[in-house]
């Protein structure tokens, strides 16, 4: 039996402990922010904060989730407006907003452990999330601004 | 693109979107048997109105990013004077009512931004005469304004709802009748406004195909034949039904004849999980019966292309005599190109679920094309088209993958034989590894140069498999619109010129992908006329501006040849070399192109193209180290797109056209041995992450009262001649064949 508390929420699970925390997330929870795109935490598009960190769903084991405080998207803030989720919106980053929960999950995680981050810091942070729409400039701006570095 | 308007009202609602009674304006509709109360109204396909004043614009064009499906809605609020915050989007089911929904080519603004006014200004005239009626004055004496019909006398005002039950009784105005707002009263075009789906894309509520769900649906995947045309021999599911949530496995038959949008076949597994489907698909154990594709190698196919590239093939246009012109000696240059084989790699996989049900399947699906949905789906099972219902949902990116509904046809297939609605969930391996691949490519192209440095002629030969290769086995020359893409329709002012295109068997599904067969053109001309310039010894950009020659519409009369022109017509449309000039000359200035010389490892780029009826120049700044790492600090591109609708999501465009082709110029390339494709991953199938994407890509739009053109494929053909034509310029090597990853630029 896995115990694992996800936005708020206490959970058990008695599944496969080997079966990813993506899929725990999107098909028991039916919560479908978190995105599917490579399964080999190559693309960043499953990212969920464990513990407050970014971390990759699809490679994370449940039995690794076990006893850890989850967030997805759907819980980094109860209106959708976390500094992050409000300067993507400003900025106008998504296209077709696939990885866009990833790549907010992983600002996220930067902006609380480097509240100021410089465009090097951001480079390295979320080089593991891919946009295949070439988002990119528009996200390093965005987190710029949740930053209060910039103004949209 | 023409509509034809009636009043409908009481004949249809449009697929429950509008409630019963919305005033309906139709266009070639299909009565539906279905009653209206008298109390909303829906003026058009596009368009209908709510008793509490909610305006209702249908989408009928797929969301994969552009924006599509809040700017066309845009243009019809703007034109009816609606108030944005009071429209409610509903996406359009699969439908030919809609006309063309496929959403690619570049095309949904131009083929459709005027139905969007006509239905607009159509809706807006209708509730005016209502008003007027009630009033007892002129219609013309009324104005609409955010939402409401003004008299604009008295002031006094009626809210759209107030009118609908009126102005539903009303028959619909004559085309001529209808005013156009001017361009100075709009409220929302030219404007900014935010995307409908901003809020839903941030919070994770958006719903892609790859989300959606049937109440008891099965999970399937597929373990599809490694060579194209492979069939199953034989298989063993013993051990893969043991997984715990596994239900049932289903082979699929192999497609026939050509493949088009047919499944490739092969063993689905299915389960009550998407986990459960991928372990007990590691434990299928199939016997596969291979296609004579099974003998494809990419490093042999590559070697067979360029040769055939360097013999003549079949002209496609000619113009003077070109043999002649070599023949007299002269400064010669030669050179070959290639491009590999590319795939899409959006970042949702393909994804659908379908259910089978009494003769009719619904679906709900990621489709760039929710008609073809219907046209594929009930052809593999033997029903009519109006029996399949698309539902679509976002795509997490389409770039003509997802125009392609192979995975839909799966899951339909699967829900017949199971009866049970079924998700079908391609992994990131299965889409890399069985895409319709972006063709492979090769080039040769041959110049002699006068004295002034200009070429006096110009040769140039591609071969590559053909997207009609998917449509018509045996299909191997460039199909008409192939050559019109960045080929036959060669702007430059050349007195002697010949188009060759040779042929090529496909052994991989051939598709088109985000600028299609302009990739391998572009690259291919824009990498030679740079070549040319350097062996001239000529400032690229002036070189390029001499090639393009005096302003002027492009004549190809007597070339034989047919301008393809994106299916538009050259008095509309025409080729134009002074807004190419004009481009160019943007992008040089705003880029600082006269103050950055070649050299030290640090240089600029350039290319000009035409594609999608649009002029697009780029200039690319690229840095190499030492270890010849390549980073792109700086791109700028000019783009005349004719008239916009939403500036800024026509520079999303452009910013995301600027990574694609830095991810097709710097990384990307699919291979195959013994027919089979090598890649799997992002780990070997490489795009463009954000310290490899260019760090600022600055877009330029040449104000235009100019015919609406692309916006959202133009960006990417320059990009990769632009980044191997600095790279050239910063360290002296020339890439030659993509991607740049290949090369030591150290």
């Amino acid at each position: 039996m896995v115990k694992l508390r996800i936005n708020g929420v206490n959970r058990q699970f008695d599944g496969d402990p080997d079966m990813p925390l993506l899929w725990y997330v999107r098909d028991n929870l039916e919560m479908t922010g978190t995105k599917y795109g490579c399964g080999m935490g190559l693309c960043g598009a499953c990212t969920v904060l464990v513990d407050g960190k970014a971390t990759r769903s699809c490679v994370t084991p449940m039995k690794a989730a076990a006893g850890k405080k989850i967030t997805t998207i759907e819980g980094l803030h109860p209106k959708g407006e976390h500094p992050v989720q409000t300067a993507w919106r400003e900025c106008a980053v998504a296209q077709c907003g696939y990885c866009q929960s990833g790549q907010i999950m992983q600002a996220a995680s930067l902006l609380s452990e480097k509240p100021k981050p410089t465009d090097k810091d951001i480079d390295d942070a979320m080089q593991g999330n891919i946009c295949r729409c070439g988002t990119y400039q528009r996200i390093r701006k965005a987190i710029h601004v949740a930053a209060g570095q910039v103004k949209a | 693109m023409k509509t034809f308007i009636e009043n409908i009202t009481r004949r249809e609602l449009i697929q429950g979107a509008i409630s019963a009674g919305a005033l309906v304006l139709g266009a070639k509709l299909i009565p539906q048997n279905a009653e209206a109360a008298p109390t909303a109204w829906n003026p058009s396909v596009y368009l209908g109105l709510e008793a509490d004043g909610t305006v209702v614009v249908i989408a009928h064009r797929s969301e994969m990013g552009t924006g599509i499906r809040s700017v066309l809605p845009m243009v019809v609020a703007d034109e009816l004077g609606a108030d944005w915050k009071r429209v409610r989007v509903e996406q359009a089911l699969g439908d030919a009512k809609y006309g063309s929904q496929n959403t690619d080519g570049s095309c949904s603004i131009r083929d459709f931004v005027d139905a969007m006014h006509v239905a607009g200004a159509s809706a807006r005239l209708m509730l005016q005469r209502a008003a007027a009626a009630k009033w007892n004055v002129k219609a013309e004496d009324t104005k609409a304004d955010n939402g409401y019909i003004v008299h604009t006398a008295s002031g006094k005002k009626l809210a759209f709802g107030e009118l609908v039950a009126d102005a539903s009784k009303l028959p619909v105005p004559a085309k001529e009748d209808l005013k156009f707002k001017p361009a100075s009263e709009y409220k929302y075009i030219g404007k900014d406004v935010p995307m409908i789906d901003a809020v839903p894309v941030t919070t994770g509520t958006g719903v892609f195909g790859i989300d959606a769900k049937m109440p008891g649906m099965l999970i399937a995947m597929v373990e599809r034949p490694p060579v194209m045309g492979g069939t199953v021999q034989s298989f063993d599911d013993t051990e893969a039904k043991k997984v715990p949530g596994v239900a049932q496995t289903v082979q699929l038959d192999t497609f026939k004849g050509a493949p088009v949008f047919q499944q490739l076949g092969g063993v689905a597994i299915l389960a009550n999980s998407t986990w459960a489907a991928m372990q007990g698909r590691k434990k299928l154990k199939i016997e596969w019966n291979n296609s004579p594709n099974a003998a494809f190698d990419s490093e042999s196919y590559k070697t067979e292309l360029r040769n055939k590239a360097k013999a003549t093939q079949k002209v496609v246009r000619n113009v003077g005599n070109v043999d002649a012109e070599f023949a007299k000696g002269g400064k010669i240059v030669e050179a070959e190109y290639y491009v590999p084989l590319l795939s899409h790699a959006p970042m949702e996989p393909p994804a659908a679920v379908a259910e089978y049900k009494d003769g009719k399947v619904v679906t709900y699906c990621a489709t760039q094309n929710p008609q073809a949905v219907q046209d594929a789906v009930a052809g593999a099972l033997g029903i009519d088209k109006k029996q399949v219902e698309c539902h679509v949902t976002l795509l997490g990116g389409g770039f003509g993958r997802k125009s392609k509904p192979d995975y839909v046809v799966e899951a339909a297939l699967l829900s017949r034989k199971t009866n049970k609605p079924v998700k079908v969930v391609w992994t990131r391996e299965d889409d890399i590894r069985f895409d319709y691949y972006h063709s492979v490519a090769a080039m040769y192209m041959k110049a002699s140069l006068g004295a002034d440095g200009k070429p006096t002629a110009w040769l140039q030969r591609s071969v590559f498999p053909t997207i009609g290769s998917l449509f018509a086995n045996g299909a191997e020359y460039g199909q008409e619109f192939e050559m019109g893409m960045g080929w036959t329709d060669l702007p430059f002012d050349l007195a002697n010129h010949r188009a060759e295109n040779g042929p090529a068997k496909n052994h991989v599904r051939i598709g088109w992908m985000r600028a299609v067969a302009n990739i391998y053109h572009a690259y291919a001309i824009h990498s030679f006329a740079d070549e040319l310039a350097v062996a001239a010894g000529k400032d690229r950009v002036d070189y390029l501006m001499s090639l393009l020659g005096p302003s002027r519409k492009v004549d190809f009369t007597g070339q034989g040849m047919k301008v393809w022109n994106n299916g538009q017509s050259l008095d509309k449309y025409p080729i134009d070399t002074g807004r190419l000039k004009n481009v160019l000359e943007l992008a040089a200035t705003k880029s600082g192109w006269a103050n950055k010389k070649p050299g030290n490892r640090s240089a600029l780029g350039v290319a000009v193209h035409r594609s999608f009826v649009s002029n697009v120049a780029a200039v690319v700044q690229v840095d190499v180290d030492d270890k010849g790492k390549v980073t792109i600090p700086r791109v700028d591109i000019a783009a005349d797109c004719g008239q916009i609708i939403h500036p800024d999501r026509v520079k999303a465009q452009f910013e995301g056209a600027a990574v694609f082709g830095t991810s097709i110029a710097m990384l990307g390339e699919i291979t195959a041995k013994d027919g089979r494709v090598v890649q799997r991953n992002f780990n070997d199938y490489p795009v463009a992450r954000m310290p490899e994407a260019p760090k600022e890509v600055h877009v330029h739009i040449v104000p235009s009262k100019e015919p609406h053109a692309g916006v959202g494929e133009p960006g990417v053909p320059p990009i990769a001649p632009a980044i191997c034509n600095a790279i050239f310029a910063a360290t002296g090597k020339r890439v030659r064949d993509l991607p740049v990853k290949r090369h030591n630029l150290a």
